[in-house]
């Protein structure tokens, strides 16, 4: 449990490790290869790693086309840079035509750190998630992530995946770790509310939970890895069980995790939700803790939500 | 080329304009004058270049062509149609809700469209793809797209252009439809592309600037792309806007209109002259 590793780190071991695996597997990036870690991947297999230059655009609509030839692309960059720059390419070239690209964003969130606003892509889940057929994927921790990317290359169709700049800790178990596209995992559990978390949340939710036990309330906590399609049946049973929920990500609480637990919950059994992510607002540069305390991503933040939350209860 | 088959491929193209008037006007919308100009080139392409199947569409090796002013979808139609790749009797369905034949080109619903396209500056880039594809599986076929010369001004065709020479993707053959018209007007005043040959020489690319509408220079070009090594080839193609309708001909209002029964009529005349 002590281990700390950035997801991007994962992300780029699992290209070079499944390159092996997967031959017609190929990586494009946008001159940031140091960044993503796709650069793992390129020194391990130069011949199928593609730089682009600094032409998000172009880049995802390259993968587009190699990926009719019987390839499967990976096109990496900073999630504000894929999801953002290249929405329209990635919309237009991947999605429309349902194309087997992988989309893998690293630098997600405000844990992008001292780089700043422009940087820290807090709306990517949003964008992602209106694209009709795009699965939508954010790892919580390196076992995770490993996983993930294998579940992406056997998935035909686009995949978006988050990953994280900051190193955290290992949560899982490579040996005894199972992904299930689609499918949420209960981490922890507990009766009186559930936490449903992604990404480096995850951990802070457990966190809360430790915090709330103490003033005797059990909060169960889900990795809700996949953001789309959302666990429907994972959602439901939460809501039945605990009839509280709060929801736990970093990005906007705007059309990204939260909205989608709403989206299943208003429809099919309305439910007290509160949502902890960023408020409408745009980050800054600072040093990762300090960034999660003045956004609200804390333990203290996401207690406070489930209290209320409860509180909410009929 | 042998006079015959330049004729032979003049009454194919001619029937092609025929059908690319006819689905816009069943539509009563779609873009006739840019179609038009590329009626010829698609021509040759699909019935005399391409290695194509047309009763096995996704066959791995066959050439690929994209597109890139996807909304010149009536000129791609026509020729997939005359190839054999869907019946004809399709064609006056375009733009119908129960149509395959979406307003821009759609390839999981339409034989033989090799890539979606109609967002301008896209198509381009997804050619790039396909030939590095190619290039890196060592397969033979070849990639072809079609630009427009208002398409130009989109920053991604210069992202590509600057792609495809970086890989030295000498299995990609992009035309560019240099008919001198856009929606707002000339193409000289709108966002002038001026000099477009040079620009293209500057991003290394094999440049050849020749006239659309004739045969015989089609097939030199492409023959000379073919021949040419190490470099993507661009044939910049001067093309009349409309051709072959005399009421369509240099007008940038026939870009996106479809033609009333009146204009029809006259359409099919001016072409039925020309068989």
């Amino acid at each position: 449990m002590a281990d700390k590793i950035a997801t991007r780190e994962a992300y780029g071991a699992a290209l070079a490790e499944f390159g092996a695996k997967y031959e017609n597997l190929v990586v494009l990036d946008a001159d940031l290869a140091g960044a993503t870690k796709t650069g793992v991947f390129a020194k391990a297999f130069p011949e199928r790693f593609f730089d682009c230059g600094i032409a998000e655009g172009d880049m995802v609509t390259v993968a587009a086309g190699l990926s009719t030839t019987g390839l499967i692309p990976f096109a990496s960059s900073f999630a504000m840079f894929l999801a953002g720059r290249a929405f329209e390419q990635i919309r237009n070239s991947v999605g429309y035509p349902h194309l087997n690209v992988k989309l893998g964003a690293t630098h997600g969130g405000i844990t992008v750190g001292e780089d700043g606003a422009t940087h820290q892509c807090l709306e990517d889940f949003a964008l992602m998630r209106t694209i009709p057929g795009m699965t939508v994927i954010c790892p919580c921790d390196a076992v995770e992530t490993r996983a993930a990317v294998e579940a992406a290359i056997l998935h035909d169709g686009p995949v978006y995946l988050r990953f994280g700049r900051a190193a955290t800790p290992v949560l899982f178990n490579k040996e005894n770790y199972e992904f299930k596209l689609g499918k949420g995992i209960e981490i922890a559990d507990g009766d009186d509310a559930a936490i449903i978390a992604c990404g480096v949340m995850v951990d802070v939710a457990l966190s809360a939970r430790e915090l709330l036990k103490s003033e005797g309330i059990n909060a169960r906590v889900i990795d809700m890895h996949t953001i789309k399609p959302i666990d429907e049946e994972l959602v439901l049973k939460c809501a039945k069980e605990t009839g509280a929920i709060v929801t736990a990500e970093e990005h906007n609480v705007i059309g990204g995790l939260g909205e989608a637990v709403c989206g299943v919950l208003s429809e099919k059994l309305p439910t007290p939700v509160l949502r902890v992510g960023t408020e409408d607002t745009f980050g800054r540069s600072g040093k990762v803790a300090p960034l999660m305390e003045m956004y609200g991503l804390t333990p203290q933040n996401i207690a406070e939500k489930v209290k209320a939350a409860i509180a909410l209860k009929k | 080329m042998d006079t015959a088959r330049v004729d032979q491929l003049k009454k194919i193209a001619n029937g092609v304009r025929k059908d690319i008037v006819t689905q816009v006007y069943s539509a009563s919308s779609g873009h006739p004058g840019g179609s038009l100009s590329i009626a010829d080139v698609l021509t040759y392409l699909y019935f005399e270049k391409m290695n194509v199947k047309a009763d096995d569409p996704k066959w791995e090796d066959r050439d690929r062509f994209v597109l890139s002013k996807g909304h010149a979808s009536p000129a791609l139609y026509a020729v997939l149609a005359a190839k054999g790749f869907f019946p004809k009797e399709e064609l006056v369905k375009f733009r119908n809700i129960e149509s395959f034949l979406q307003g821009h080109p759609d390839m999981k619903h339409t034989p033989g469209v090799d890539m979606s396209s109609g967002s301008l500056g896209m198509g381009i880039s997804a050619a790039c793809g396909m030939a590095l594809g190619a290039k890196h599986q060592g397969k033979a076929y070849r990639v072809y797209s079609i630009l427009g010369d208002g398409e130009i001004a989109e920053g991604q065709v210069w992202e590509a252009a600057m792609f495809s020479a970086h890989y030295k993707l000498d299995n990609l053959c992009v035309f560019v439809d240099r008919n001198g018209l856009q929606i707002d007007g000339e193409t000289k005043k709108v966002m002038n592309s001026d000099p477009l040959d040079e620009k293209f020489a500057a991003f290394g690319w094999n440049v050849q600037v020749i006239n659309g509408h004739d045969f015989d220079q089609i097939d030199k070009a492409i023959a000379n792309a073919e021949a040419c090594k190490g470099k993507p080839s661009v044939i910049i193609m001067d093309t009349v806007k409309g051709k072959g309708v005399s009421f369509m001909e240099n007008n940038a209002g026939w870009h996106g209109a479809a033609p009333n029964a009146e204009q029809y009529a006259q359409a099919m005349a001016d072409l039925a002259a020309n068989d």
